[in-house]
């Protein structure tokens, strides 16, 4: 208590200001540091992204160290640590180790090699689902709140509607209608750009007014639409688009990444509403900068930090729903080896060959639980306010 | 309290509309056609899939398709396009199905993430808190269908009771109490599954929320005044941390339809979720658009019903 009031009387009588003792990135690595099982989860996730992606070099390829696809009938559920019976196997098919280090399923395919090609199928759907979930959040949730008090006139909800339904129609085979309806709203477009230089002076016709007449204010609109995607049960939604899209894991990510950025976009319209208020983005526009260079350069720093929490914990329910698909049966094709889909194959064997449940089962929870606790640890540390509590 | 009850009846019932706009395009928009749903059966003749078409209003365009859809379903005439049955009656009957899962598995959550997430807010940073931090963490990590199967291997290796379904298979003119117990084996396991990441998540959440009132200064008086140590736990910061979950029962209304489309079809019951696994498998659209759209009005009436229990319990709040 001594020392700090001495140090305060200290700093009080400083004549200039002194930088931080600390940066602040070493002051992120104290706090970080305290906090073990946030470091648990790091030292996890780099794990599992070096076993990715050496895991994708040794299993991809005409020639595969690792096959992931070769069927030894003859080798079927072997359990883990199993040796090869050297004897019933031609040369090319013998384990690369030597040995079945997690046994295999029940084509007698490598559970290992299998495991080592789903760890970038987990990884890619995590990063990609979240990274298009992040974007559109930020997106929605930076335009809702930096340029919230806009208001959207009429006739641009008007033509908005009108490209929709054109574009609809010509999907649905009403090609010159749709085209037609296209070419009006973008000579409307045109006209209401040109018209913009023009001198307003002349009294507005009435219909003029009505078009131009505010409708909505942008921010309640992107709140509106937040709202309606939050009434979809998630899963089933999901669910429902990937059953009837074609298969594949493309298809996975997107629709993942589409229906799971409401979070985001809240949390950085809330960012932004207060940031918008603070007086460095007040200088900022006092010196002139462009909306732009404001919010990329001067908010959005400052705001990112929740985006990153509830992306790193993002990821973890991205690869949850992926194993979720999988089982079901959706996702990606079958020759393909994901997690979620060798433990729905190894569901029939569960009393005969319960490691087919358990690595690909164990495996998931790991890799999850990573994220989330390094994910949480980051808000802890990211969150000044719940520092001091602990 | 009036006006704040007619707009949001107002403000949901666009969403309402605007949700149902949305559901009936994704599903009808998406590549495929539900009358190609058995292109290599030779019974389906293209007779029969001109006359399914006309018969479901296939063969219209999409607005009107949607008219007749919305207008089936508020006269409660939806029909199933796999069997002809009334939709609403399907629905109902899973969802007495899935009534005792969500049941029992809301009381399971509600009743033991208090007292987990209490005593961890209580004693924080001790070794109860760390590891009760840290098993909920697993919980909320774990894969359902993972733990679903470590349970059965389980439940199926040390007691010897057979859980899958909602009762043994043949069980036939057993006595009641044999019957009782039979069902209550088969609704133990899902249950439990349905509520193991909702008690992950509420402990936590009673947890910082106790944390929270804890700081506040009428806690410190409370202490300062030398009341016991029971009663400022019990009667000053929980009454104040309870007010939260007050809402919360309007939220897990959702719940009663989403059920888990994982777990029943793992312990195949037949509630909701398995249903619109099946219709989804089978491009039911009725069943998946009704579906959805009951799932929309329930998430709408309980974040109605949260508001307006916000209104009551919290006398702070004037809208």
């Amino acid at each position: 208590m001594n020392m700090v009031e001495k140090k305060l009387s200290n700093d009080f009588y400083i004549e200039s200001p002194l930088p931080p003792k600390r940066t602040r990135m070493q002051e992120f690595q104290r706090h970080f540091g305290q906090n073990r099982l946030a470091i648990l989860g790091l030292f996890i996730f780099i794990l599992f992204f070096c076993c990715a992606v050496t895991g994708l070099f040794l299993t991809s390829g005409s020639r595969p160290i690792f096959d992931p696809a070769m069927v030894r009938l003859q080798e079927k559920l072997r359990p883990p640590l199993a040796k090869p019976n050297l004897d019933s196997l031609q040369p090319q098919e013998v384990p690369a180790l030597g040995v079945y280090l997690m046994g295999t399923d029940d084509l007698g395919r490598d559970v290992f090699a299998r495991m080592l090609q789903g760890a970038w199928v987990s990884l890619t759907v995590g990063f990609v689902a979240v990274g298009i979930s992040v974007l559109i959040g930020i997106f929605m949730g930076g335009i809702a709140g930096y340029f919230g008090q806009h208001h959207i006139r009429t006739d641009h909800i008007l033509f908005t509607l009108a490209l929709i339904l054109g574009t609809g129609l010509v999907i649905v085979n009403y090609t010159f209608i749709g085209i037609v309806i296209i070419l009006l709203c973008l000579a409307y477009i045109f006209y209401s750009c040109l018209a913009r230089h023009e001198s307003t002076e002349k009294e507005t016709p009435v219909l003029k007014a009505v078009l131009h007449s505010n409708a909505v204010s942008v921010d309640t609109l992107i709140m509106r639409i937040v709202d309606i995607m939050l009434c979809f049960p998630s899963f089933f939604l999901i669910l429902t688009v990937v059953a009837l899209l074609p298969a594949s894991i493309y298809n996975i990510m997107i629709v993942i990444g589409l229906t799971s950025w409401m979070g985001t976009t809240r949390f950085v319209r809330a960012e932004f509403l207060s940031l918008r208020e603070q007086d460095f983005v007040a200088a900022a526009k006092a010196l002139g900068l462009s909306n732009f260079r404001i919010i990329f350069r001067h908010i959005m720093p400052n705001a990112i930090a929740p985006v990153l929490v509830s992306a790193t914990i993002g990821i973890a329910s991205a690869i949850l729903t992926e194993a979720g698909l999988s089982f079901l049966g959706f996702g990606v094709p079958p020759p393909h080896a994901t997690w979620g889909n060798i433990l729905s194959n190894g569901k029939n064997f569960i009393f005969d060959a319960p490691w087919l449940t358990f690595i690909p089962g164990v495996a998931i929870l790991i890799v999850v639980l990573s994220f989330n606790l390094f994910g949480e640890g980051l808000r802890d540390v990211m969150n000044p306010k719940l520092r001091e509590r602990h | 309290m009036l006006s704040f009850i007619g707009r949001s009846v107002v403000q949901k019932t666009i969403t309402l509309f605007f949700v149902s706009i949305v559901s009936f395009l994704i599903i009808h928009l998406a590549p495929g056609s539900p009358s190609q749903v058995d292109p290599m059966n030779p019974k389906f003749t293209p007779e029969m899939v001109e006359r399914f078409q006309k018969e479901f209003h296939l063969d219209k365009p999409l607005y009107i398709q949607y008219i007749y859809f919305y207008q089936d379903l508020f006269t409660g005439k939806t029909v199933s396009w796999k069997d002809n049955q009334s939709v609403l009656k399907k629905i109902w009957e899973r969802f007495l199905n899935s009534l005792p899962l969500f049941v029992v598995g809301t009381l399971i959550t509600w009743t033991l993430s208090f007292p987990v997430g209490i005593r961890s807010a209580i004693f924080r940073g001790g070794i109860y808190d760390r590891s009760a931090t840290f098993i909920s963490y697993v919980l909320i990590s774990i894969p359902g269908f993972f733990f679903a199967y470590v349970l059965i291997i389980f439940v199926v290796t040390y007691f010897h009771v057979p859980v899958i379904g909602m009762e043994t298979f043949g069980i036939g003119d057993a006595p009641a109490t044999y019957l009782f117990m039979d069902r209550i084996w088969h609704l133990v396991l899902p249950s439990m599954l349905g509520a193991t990441g909702g008690i992950a998540v509420l402990s936590r959440y009673v947890r910082s929320q106790m944390l929270e009132v804890e700081g506040q200064d009428y806690i410190r008086t409370a202490r300062a005044k030398g009341l016991p140590a029971e009663q400022v736990h019990y009667k000053h910061a929980l009454r104040n941390a309870l007010l939260p979950f007050v809402t919360m029962f309007g939220l897990i209304l959702p719940g009663l339809i989403g059920g888990s489309v994982i777990i029943e079809s793992i312990f195949s019951w037949p509630g909701m979720g398995r249903m619109a696994y099946e219709a989804v498998l089978a491009r039911d659209y009725p069943i998946i658009l009704t579906v959805n759209f009951v799932s929309a009005v329930l998430v709408l009436a309980g974040t109605f019903i949260s508001d307006l229990l916000y209104l009551v319990v919290d006398p702070r709040i004037r809208l």
